[in-house]
């Protein structure tokens, strides 16, 4: 278990203290993949630094498994972060070493010996699927595939724990999808806990069962992916949430006279409610933003409708909407 | 004066020196060259690694006196002309090697000379090295120590050679002037005979033999350090 208690992080620069990071706690269970999103500068990175002491923070604790980790010496720290092992957007392989090497070099580190420490690079290029690949150098292989070499090294020690610092932000779709399911392989069969930093809504959809949604170094929610995504209480949640496809995220003053409708399960997405609420009760309402989305074997949806009318008009649709089953009404603004 | 140069008389005496002297010159040359960058590189390597690793952001941070020390030190042997420095280092020189003339006495401030040139530009290959690179080997539990001897230092290997070439042909250019205190080799032969002497043709093939051995240490450097590239796609 990774218990982040209070954590603060202040940065001085040239053009004075910036915070990073404001008393954030957060638990990570094991055999979680826990995501933690935000926009850029929000403070992610700062954020999982911590977790293996490559930033230290100003104040707070970080516990894992009870230890705290901050009070440990170097050495200590060094076996600590054999257990909690790392991956990066930019791959961040060794350029002149082969793959098979690049996987050796954290048992090289640990002092395994060189005929061990091969064997077992065999075996995890097997397990990420490129067995071939053993004298090929980095240089010569797709990002997607630096990316499978960069997982089996940070398995090399086997860890309990695996960090991804924006690990698929590199990649396209189609190879984060390969990657994801990798890393989603890699938690279910070998136990290990995951956290995933991410900007991307989709890896959270996809592969977490918690998230925490990070904004200018607070945690601005933070719950089962489910709960959060359909039901955004946050401002920044909703942010990420309702402009995913971030083009057409809706300006704010268009905002004041909406409800959010919330609905949950494929029978009321089949059925045309706004429709039926113009002709039943003659409210005018104006779709905003809609989107429905699989997350995990459910469907979930979201629309955003202006009501014209005012105040009165407002309060009738939020009455006849709820009525329908399944169906969660809220006042926007 | 080219007919004074390509004179009967002239040639002959030239084709007397060169198969005479030239192929020692030319050997020693080498070897003053090579053993110099050699125990140049010895000395300049660790302090250009400090310079780096020493640095208030480095994996090893020293303390900042330190670190000015080390600076100024290297900075002021740079700033010194090396005819000047030559001379000025004549008592360490006979202190070390017990003579000051000669091949191997004019290896001493050859080192002197080259050293602090061979730590900025090592220093200047281990900063090109990716940041994220160093901060991924301490993710994975990697020492300070480590992190140089397994990650800086290989990884740096094509750009530590390509720098090493430009040292040696520095080098090279250098061990030619400390023919004008003793030192051996084609300086020698060239100052000697054509400054002294007013042999220009002399002079002018020594010159020659030093700009073939500037293309072949330049050349042979370039291509090691394309070799031994693994990020060059081939």
């Amino acid at each position: 278990m990774i218990e982040l208690q209070n954590l603060s992080k202040t940065f001085n620069t040239a053009d004075g203290t910036v915070q990073a990071l404001k008393n954030i706690s957060l638990t990570v269970n094991d055999g979680d993949i826990y995501g933690i999103i935000g926009m850029s500068g929000a403070g992610k990175s700062t954020l999982v630094r911590c977790i293996n002491m490559l930033e230290r923070p100003t104040n707070g604790r970080v516990l894992i498994d009870g230890v705290n980790i901050g009070e440990l010496t170097q050495a200590k720290l060094r076996e600590v972060r054999r257990n909690v092992t790392m991956i990066f957007q930019s791959f961040n392989l060794l350029m002149q070493r082969t793959c098979l090497d690049n996987i050796c070099f954290p048992l090289e580190l640990a002092g395994v010996s060189k005929s061990k420490a091969k064997q077992r690079a065999r075996e995890l290029l097997k397990t990420v699927g490129l067995p071939d690949k053993e004298s090929a150098y980095p240089s010569r292989l797709s990002g997607g595939q630096q990316q499978r070499i960069a997982i089996a090294r940070a398995l090399a020690t086997n860890p309990k724990i695996l960090l991804c610092d924006e690990a698929t932000s590199a990649l396209d779709p189609k190879t984060t999808e390969a990657i994801l399911e990798l890393i989603q392989k890699i938690n279910k069969e070998l136990g290990i806990t995951v956290i995933i930093i991410t900007h991307q809504m989709s890896v959270v959809e996809k592969v977490c069962n918690r998230v925490a949604i990070l904004d200018d170094g607070c945690v601005a929610e933070e719950g089962a992916v489910n709960d959060v995504f359909t039901m955004p209480k946050s401002r920044a949640a909703k942010r990420l949430v309702f402009s995913s496809n971030n083009d057409n995220a809706i300006p704010e003053e268009l905002l004041k006279n909406t409800i959010r409708v919330i609905y949950n399960g494929a029978l009321v997405a089949g059925t045309p409610i706004i429709a039926k609420m113009a002709i039943d009760s003659q409210i005018e309402a104006n779709i905003l933003y809609a989107q429905t989305k699989c997350i995990g074997d459910k469907v979930f949806g979201n629309m955003i409708l202006g009501i014209n009318g005012g105040n009165e008009q407002l309060e009738n649709a939020i009455e006849y909407l709820q009525k329908i089953p399944d169906i969660i009404v809220r006042r926007e603004a | 004066m080219l007919e004074q140069i390509m004179s009967n008389d002239a040639v002959i005496e030239a084709l007397q020196i060169i198969q005479s002297e030239f192929l020692l010159a030319i050997w020693e040359t080498v070897y003053v060259t090579l053993v110099s960058t050699a125990v140049a590189v010895l000395i300049g390597l660790p302090l250009g690694v400090l310079l780096v690793v020493g640095a208030p952001d480095g994996v090893l941070p020293l303390p900042k006196t330190v670190l000015a020390v080390l600076n100024t030190l290297i900075n002021l042997l740079r700033s010194i002309p090396f005819l000047i420095l030559m001379i000025l280092v004549i008592p360490f020189t006979r202190l070390v090697v017990g003579t000051v003339v000669g091949t191997t006495a004019s290896i001493v401030p050859l080192v002197i000379a080259s050293a602090p040139f061979v730590a900025r530009l090592a220093e200047s290959s281990l900063r090109e090295l990716n940041p994220n690179i160093i901060e991924a080997a301490q993710s994975m539990g990697a020492t300070p120590m480590q992190i140089i001897v397994k990650v800086m230092i290989p990884e740096s290997v094509p750009s530590l050679m390509s720098n090493l070439t430009i040292a040696i042909t520095t080098i090279l250019g250098y061990s030619a002037m400390s023919g004008i205190i003793g030192g051996g080799g084609l300086g020698k032969i060239a100052i000697n005979y054509g400054y002294y002497r007013y042999k220009y043709l002399v002079m002018l093939v020594a010159v020659f033999f030093l700009i073939v051995l500037v293309q072949i240490f330049q050349s042979v450097g370039t291509r090691i350090s394309k070799k031994s590239d693994k990020r060059i796609r081939s």
